[in-house]
């Protein structure tokens, strides 16, 4: 017999890691395609899935990994796909589907440089804003992005829970720096671990009935016992489409109002780190955070009062609690692998005096702490 | 009154159904339906995976599981149903550009995985929800609106490219020989493994008007007259057979099935402990 028990600490790649914190959070099926910098979350579910009895399959393109993945959702399974830049771009029809279909799925984005093919093996961060405006129409998103090895396993179990308790698709935001990244990770065992699991108590046995007050509806899993549609048409609370407009009004602004009420009920998080005495702060995300501390040091030892603000939800952004903070700031500096995305938000929230700046990195190497040190002094000079 | 069959497998409170006078797709719906109603199939076990266009809103009429899915995309999450819960009988209502088209990649390697499910393609050779544009199934010369002067491309055999490509069970039948269509779908149900059954449907809306092919009941004429079985074409000769569309089972063998294949790999890895 195999023996299927994972040691408590390993040193993993963020890709490897992200498996296994979505085993922890009960992922049983993964389906998806080949693509670098994303395949090694693919490999290690082949391997690891057939050992807690869960299921893998290779499908024939980026389409069909979401879309796969959606099914056995629907049947009842956790789920989750991954993905880099241009299967990413693939994937976004089907991203819409599970938001109006309300249908719990992790799609992980290791992201690399574009557009296009771009630099395969190289860091970028240009896919936030197709994060949240990737797929078409109006719709919410929850986007998350972890920083490092150990941020890739805990916010994976996250993303899982998020998925399962507002039904709807969670991106797990990384990057090649991430995704590549190898350093020891406790594997947190799943009774340790708070999981949730999606709710399938139905109100009036039917699937898109909610109560009142309440922004998420309760579906049972195909095969359980309840016989009903689904459709990626706007629909009634029965599941069968419409074209009547106040429902489907209703039912756009439920889908939109979920995120915005639940955003202060888990969905929302970020990081601060040195940011108590600031003077100057830095909003950096996911690979480019270790940098950003690494530059903070330097920069207190120089006796620049730095800090940093890091969400780590994405998307919604946690605009509150950064404009709170800016109001103790003289500048803010958005740091970040792409020409400004997280830039054009804060940006747009950042008003008076915190003078609002940006480093950004497109040729596929990293960004160093000596060049945000640079920038730093720059601005003090 | 909805006969016994409608009352028992459809939403009756969804229908009538949007399908036009004549289309051909509730003839074949009820025989889908009929398959099932024969074969006994608890309604709980049963799913019903469509994606996108005239043919795939028969799932929100029927009254078991359903899924209606994105353009092309049903036999993909069809595979994440089946392999989630192998002992659900997954049924994919398709038509011939969402399987053939924009879903021929998903349909060609499904066969290759000789995955158990049933996928039926309702064929009218046209585009008919966006107005009548020209399919993968459209006869070379036949007009649609995006074929003005007649198409030019090749058409697809459906049974012969899944045959191709590694399904176990391709059959084809029509509106009009609905015994013989109803118990392809049932055999194909019953087969182990990935069975396509054509269904060649009338669109007389679109590709009937286009193709100054006549009112509904002069094509459902047409097939009667035209749609010759296999066992009686064997027997014809060539020059007979030039224009005419073969009904029947058009190949069956037996090949490892991918859930079961799974299975095995479980328990290679320990997972069934």
């Amino acid at each position: 017999m195999a023996d299927n028990k994972q040691k408590r600490f390993q040193l993993l790649q963020g890709n490897e890691a992200c498996v296994e914190g979505a085993i922890a959070a009960g992922m049983r099926f993964y389906s998806g395609y080949p693509i670098t910098p994303s395949t090694e979350i693919a490999e290690r579910s082949a391997v690891r899935l057939p050992q807690v009895g869960g299921k893998f399959v290779q499908m024939e393109d980026e389409i069909g990994g979401i879309a796969a993945a959606l099914g056995a959702s629907v049947a009842g399974i956790k789920s989750m796909t991954a993905t880099s830049g241009p299967g990413f771009s693939l994937k976004q029809e089907n991203i819409g589907y599970a938001t109006i279909a309300e249908i719990p799925i992790v799609i992980v984005d290791v992201q690399r440089s574009g557009p296009s093919t771009g630099l395969p093996t190289s860091p970028s961060q240009g896919d936030v804003m197709q994060a949240k405006w990737g797929t078409h129409g109006d719709h919410p998103v929850i986007a998350i992005c972890p920083c490092s090895v150990q941020d890739t396993y805990n916010q994976t179990v996250r993303a899982f829970n998020l998925a399962e308790r507002f039904r709807t698709p969670v991106i797990l935001l990384m990057d090649e720096i991430v995704g590549h990244m190898r350093e020891g990770c406790e594997l947190i065992p799943t009774e340790e671990l708070e999981i949730h699991n999606r709710n399938t108590n139905m109100i009036n046995s039917m699937p898109y009935a909610f109560g009142e007050g309440q922004y998420v509806p309760h579906m049972t899993s195909f095969g359980e016992g309840h016989l009903y549609n689904i459709t990626g048409l706007f629909h009634d609370e029965a599941g069968f489409p419409t074209n009547d407009n106040n429902i489907a009004g209703e039912e756009n602004n439920r889908i939109m109002e979920k995120i915005k009420v639940y955003k202060y009920s888990g969905i929302l998080d970020y990081e601060e780190y040195e940011m108590e005495d600031a003077e100057i702060g830095i909003v950096c995300y996911g690979g480019t955070t270790r940098a950003v501390q690494g530059a903070i040091e330097k920069a207190r030892d120089m006796g620049h009062k730095v800090g940093m603000f890091r969400p780590i939800t994405l998307w919604p952004f946690p605009e509150h609690e950064l404009v709170e903070r800016a109001k103790q700031l003289k500048r803010l500096i958005v740091v970040e692998h792409n020409y400004g995305q997280v830039l054009l938000t804060v940006e747009g929230i950042i008003k008076g005096d915190t003078k609002v700046e940006f480093i950004g990195k497109v040729n596929g190497t990293t960004i160093s702490p000596d060049e945000i040190v640079r920038k730093i002094e720059e601005g003090e000079e | 009154m909805p006969s016994k069959l409608v009352e028992d497998t459809m939403r009756t409170k969804r229908l009538p159904h949007i399908w036009c006078p004549g289309c051909g797709h509730g003839i074949l719906m009820r025989d889908v339906c009929q398959a099932i109603e024969n074969l006994g199939l608890p309604k709980d076990e049963v799913s019903i995976v469509s994606g996108i266009g005239c043919s795939s809103r028969a799932a929100g009429y029927m009254n078991f599981n359903t899924l209606h899915t994105t353009h092309g995309r049903a036999i993909a999450f069809a595979t994440g149903i089946k392999m989630a819960k192998p002992d659900m009988h997954v049924i994919v209502i398709t038509g011939d550009g969402d399987a053939a088209a924009i879903g021929g990649n998903h349909l060609i390697h499904a066969c290759r995985r000789n995955i158990d499910m049933t996928v039926i393609v309702f064929n009218n050779s046209i585009y008919g929800m966006t107005g009548g544009q020209y399919s993968p199934t459209t006869p070379t010369g036949e007009k649609g609106t995006t074929a003005p002067y007649g198409n030019i491309d090749g058409d697809f055999d459906i049974p012969k490219l899944c045959e191709a490509a590694g399904a176990t069970y391709t059959a084809r039948g029509d509106c009009f020989h609905v015994p013989q269509m109803i118990k392809l779908i049932e055999n194909g149900i019953k087969h182990k493994g990935f069975s396509v059954i054509e269904g060649v449907s009338i669109c007389p809306t679109y590709y009937g008007r286009k193709n100054k092919k006549g009112n509904a009941v002069q094509m459902m004429h047409w097939q009667e007259q035209n749609c010759i079985d296999l066992k009686k074409a064997e027997k014809m000769e060539p020059k007979d057979l030039e224009g005419k569309i073969i009904l029947g089972e058009m190949y069956k063998s037996i090949r490892p099935e991918y859930c079961e294949e799974y299975d095995k790999i479980i328990k290679k890895a320990g997972g069934d402990k």
